[in-house]
């Protein structure tokens, strides 16, 4: 038995499981030339128009730029920049709708091109004399991604490392409609081959076999006659199946080996390049232009004539469709993509990028909207039909189910979402639709997992932190306390200190029953002391009543505060007069405190108004750093009030606590009336030296009275409380002040 | 006579047994809990302590002792389930009124973040950044939306605002592309 290059080299074919023979319609496209589009009016070029990361910009708004121009930068390995297909200034930066199915925007540069199409220095690289790092760089430079559908960055393909046996060049083209592979090697193929020579000189394979299917024999004969001249290019024609130019399939075909599960072709030996991304390689490193440009095929019966066109990178595509007579129906779609993997546009405005390869305008009878859904009969037309060897029925079951263990089990990860369940289901279900569901939702669970794993690490890095800093905490303390310790125990001194003071304690232990004795004689004095005073106030009260009722005209009012004051009144030294007002100062600040929780619980309800008025008058101050701590005071005074007034049923006491800060920032906050809090900052000053100076005449004396009882004053008289608070708020004032400066 | 040999029989593999039994309690000693691993394994790890327990690990330990499988709101329905399937009992559903599962970061208005430090010693995986006095902001990527940090904020500067979808988040709508051939 012969190997399996032997085999190979004999021009052995084999087959994979399932597929369909859905019909072509490619005669309407591939019988004309490639149609060079016109330089539409508006490029919209997405920065990330490939599977990886986007590059950095390199371009601002405004900025003109030259054709080839980089517009984003590479640095990291996943990412290919993109370029400026003609000159022409970049309009703006903006998200703009991505030819995604999602139809999500994304970061796309509009350029406006100003018609002259002109080039930036070009420098072409000789292939054979330069090593492969440049070529490698020079492909990742060029913006070079698959250009079969799913843009992979090429240059990691090219740059592999492993051994490479063959090289597929995958011009197979199984989707019905598309043609724009058919057209380049009809009219290209001699770059091509050259494209090919540069992936060979880079891969160095045993074999390169050039897959195509049989319903292109003009392409096939004209890559045959490019190969002529090489002697281990293999031009292989593969019978018409879709999807025989899937990857695997394809690899299945030419080469009867299967890519492991969860493994990519490369870990076999095998590396494969579809037939566009050649002849952009070729063009990039011999003439040194990059991918500006692509053939896509617009076809679909609403067109009158469907064509390959070349089209710029960013074209929208209804600048594609009118260039091919585009006549629009009602509930028309348009699907970017073949009839099997594409998808429905949102609207026209989304532009042509490198994986576009095809832009289908159909008719309502051409390609009929799905109907509605039927059950599962279970003939397994589909597992019949699959080109992965999957069971898309079970996966099906699983997928309503959401069971992705399951799912799993069943190795849904090996759908390569060809559609040709959906295709020949006679009940019709949109097999693939649930898959990719499914999909999408396996992905995010694998996404949370890994971010929950990230989370607890992070948390038990935390906490193994935190509990280090409390133990070296206590260390460092225990450290402390054993050197206190030592260094008493070290001085000798201390030692005789603490014997002398034992002694001493000792000593009075022993001295303690006599002192008891004196101690009872001071207790009997001090309370025949008291008693004689108790007389002596009687005393005195008595003839005050008598007085008393000698002037029976007098105010009744005056009846009730000598009782209250006989400390002021018999106290006439200075000392007690401080006091006094020291006890009138703190009555006064909590008086100032009851009356800004009244006030704050009245501005409750207008709160925002009047935070906002505050928060206004303090923008007014010329210093905004200032204005902005105002704002952020009032912002956790606002909070605290939403706090005391969720807690209602507060204790008075901690309330009062609660908005002690909170007086202290409405004094920060309300210097809108300078002058007054100046006023009452005076008062103040005047009442504190009254009553330091207080004389020991009755007449002062009953003036201190009157100041020492704000309390009462205060239940009387609502101004004078009033007073009181602008006091308190004018003197947190002086202290912010004071702080500030 | 034979039932002497009998019993001896028995007592020598009963000795034995519980020979080989204690040396392998001991050799093959199970360091923790291995259901508290898995259940911890299951929860989402947010930290975020709405179950009522200080974190994802002490819920898990509540759970292998017995608690109740439905107090995780980050984690949903499918938490629940897989927890139900682990414990061998009936999935139950959220003990409180669940409002929709989206999921949500943090985001500090620097402007008006004060440098407070509050909301940095609140979260739980270490994913604000600042010091004292100067900004904090939030590692988007780090956060898992637990909301430990709004409540201690003074100023009221942080807010959870929903993860916006990407193309790679996205996830397929049944609808996209309804598209069949004619023969």
């Amino acid at each position: 038995m012969p190997g399996l290059f032997q085999q190979i080299q004999a021009g052995k074919l084999w087959d994979f499981h399932g597929g369909i023979h859905p019909p072509g319609r490619k005669q309407q496209t591939t019988q004309k030339p490639i149609a060079v589009l016109p330089i539409p009016d508006r490029l919209y070029l997405p920065l990330r128009q490939h599977i990886g990361v986007a590059g950095q910009l390199l371009v601002r708004v405004g900025e003109r730029v030259l054709k080839g121009q980089q517009l984003t930068s590479a640095e990291n390995s996943m990412a290919v920049p993109v370029h400026a297909p003609t000159s022409g200034t970049v309009l703006s930066i903006t998200p703009h709708t991505s030819p995604h199915p999602s139809a999500l925007p994304e970061l796309t540069l509009v350029l406006e091109p100003d018609g002259l199409d002109e080039w930036r220095q070009r420098e072409p690289l000789n292939f054979l004399t330069c090593d492969n790092m440049t070529l490698l760089s020079r492909i990742q430079d060029s913006g070079i991604a698959g250009m079969g559908g799913a843009g992979f960055p090429t240059h990691i393909k090219a740059g592999l490392t492993q051994p490479v046996d063959y090289l597929i060049i995958n011009a197979v083209e199984c989707e019905p409609y598309i043609s724009a592979d058919d057209l380049l090697m009809q009219e290209a193929a001699t770059t091509i081959v050259k494209g090919i020579d540069i992936l060979c000189r880079l891969l160095n394979p045993k074999a390169v076999l050039i897959g195509i299917e049989d319903d292109k024999p003009i392409a096939a004969a004209a890559m045959m006659a490019a190969c002529s001249q090489r002697e281990h290019y293999y031009v292989r024609i593969v019978p018409t199946k879709y999807p025989s130019g899937g990857e695997k399939q394809l690899i299945q075909l030419l080469t009867n080996k299967e890519v492991p599960n969860g493994r990519r072709p490369a870990d076999i030996g095998i590396v494969m390049q579809n037939v566009g991304t050649a002849f952009a390689i070729a063009q990039a490193v011999l003439d040194d232009h990059p991918l500006l440009s692509r053939i896509v095929t617009v076809a679909g019966d609403t067109l009158n004539q469907p064509q390959n066109v070349l089209a710029l990178l960013g074209t929208p595509v209804s600048a594609l469709l009118d260039a091919c007579g585009f006549q629009s129906q009602p509930q028309q779609r348009v699907i970017m993509g073949g009839p099997m993997m594409g998808f429905t546009l949102p609207d026209l405005s989304v532009p042509v990028v490198k994986t576009t390869n095809c832009i289908l305008a159909p008719t309502a009878q051409e390609l009929p909207s799905a109907s509605t859904e039927m059950d599962c009969i279970r003939c397994s037309a589909c597992a019949d039909a699959c080109p992965a060897s999957l069971l898309p029925q079970q996966l099906l079951w699983y997928s309503k189910a959401k069971d992705n263990d399951k799912l799993q089990e069943y190795n849904l990860a090996d759908c390569i979402e060809c559609g040709a369940c959906a295709y020949v289901c006679p009940s019709e279900i949109p097999l693939v639709q649930y898959y990719r569901v499914a999909k999408a939702d396996i992905r995010e669970q694998q996404r949370e997992a890994l971010k929950a794993e990230q989370a607890k690490a992070r948390f038990e890095a935390r906490n193994a932190r935190l509990e280090q800093e409390k133990q070296e905490r206590q260390q460092r303390n225990q450290q402390l306390a054993a050197a206190r310790q030592q260094q008493q125990l070290a001085s000798g001194a201390n030692t005789a200190v603490a014997d002398a003071l034992a002694r001493i304690k000792a000593k009075q232990a022993q001295a303690a029953p006599a002192d008891e004795r004196n101690k009872e004689q001071i207790l009997a004095e001090r309370e025949l002391k008291k008693q004689q005073a108790r007389e002596y106030q009687q005393q005195k009260a008595q003839q005050q009543e008598q007085q008393q009722n000698a002037q029976q005209q007098a105010p009744e009012q005056h009846s009730g505060q000598p009782e209250q004051t006989p400390a002021a009144t018999d106290n006439t030294n200075s000392k007690a007069a401080a006091v006094a007002a020291a006890i009138a100062r703190a009555q006064a600040k909590k008086a100032a405190q009851a009356t800004e929780q009244q006030a704050t619980e009245q501005q409750v309800t207008p709160a925002p108004n009047t935070e906002k008025s505050h928060q206004a008058a303090v923008s007014a101050e010329a210093d905004p750093r200032k204005a902005a701590i105002a704002a952020a005071i009032a912002r956790a005074k606002a909070k605290q009030q939403a706090q005391t007034e969720n807690e209602s049923s507060a204790p008075p006491a901690s309330a009062g606590a609660v908005n002690k800060p909170a007086a202290e920032s409405d004094a920060a906050v309300t210097p809108e009336d300078p002058r007054k809090a100046a006023v009452a900052a005076a008062l103040a000053r005047a009442k504190a030296k009254k009553q330091a100076s207080a004389e020991p005449t009755e007449q002062t004396a009953a003036s201190a009275t009157g100041a020492s009882e704000p309390d009462a004053v205060v239940t009387e008289d609502p101004r004078k409380a009033a007073i009181a608070a602008a006091i308190a708020r004018a003197k947190a004032r002086k202290q912010a002040d004071s702080e500030n400066s | 006579m034979t039932l002497l040999t009998a019993l001896i029989a028995l007592g020598t593999l009963a000795l034995i047994f519980g020979a080989v039994l204690g040396y392998a309690a001991i050799r093959f000693k199970v360091e923790s809990d291995p259901l508290v691993e898995q259940i911890d394994d299951i929860l989402p790890q947010t930290q975020c302590g709405q179950c009522g327990y200080p974190g994802c690990r002490p819920y898990a330990q509540a759970i292998a002792n017995g608690d109740d499988i439905n107090k995780c709101p980050p984690g949903g329905e499918a938490t629940i389930r897989k927890l139900a399937d682990l414990m061998g009992v009936e999935a139950k559903p959220l003990n409180e009124a669940q409002t929709e599962n989206v999921k949500r970061v943090a985001y500090i208005r620097e402007d008006e973040c004060i440098g407070c430090t509050k909301c940095i010693q609140a979260c739980p995986v270490d994913a604000i950044v600042g010091a004292s006095k100067l900004m904090h902001t939030v590692l988007a990527d780090e956060c898992t939306g637990c909301d430990l940090c709004v409540e201690p904020c003074p100023v009221d500067c942080i807010d959870m605002i929903p993860v916006a979808t990407t193309p790679e988040r996205w996830k397929w709508d049944l609808a996209a592309i309804p598209v069949r051939m004619v023969e």
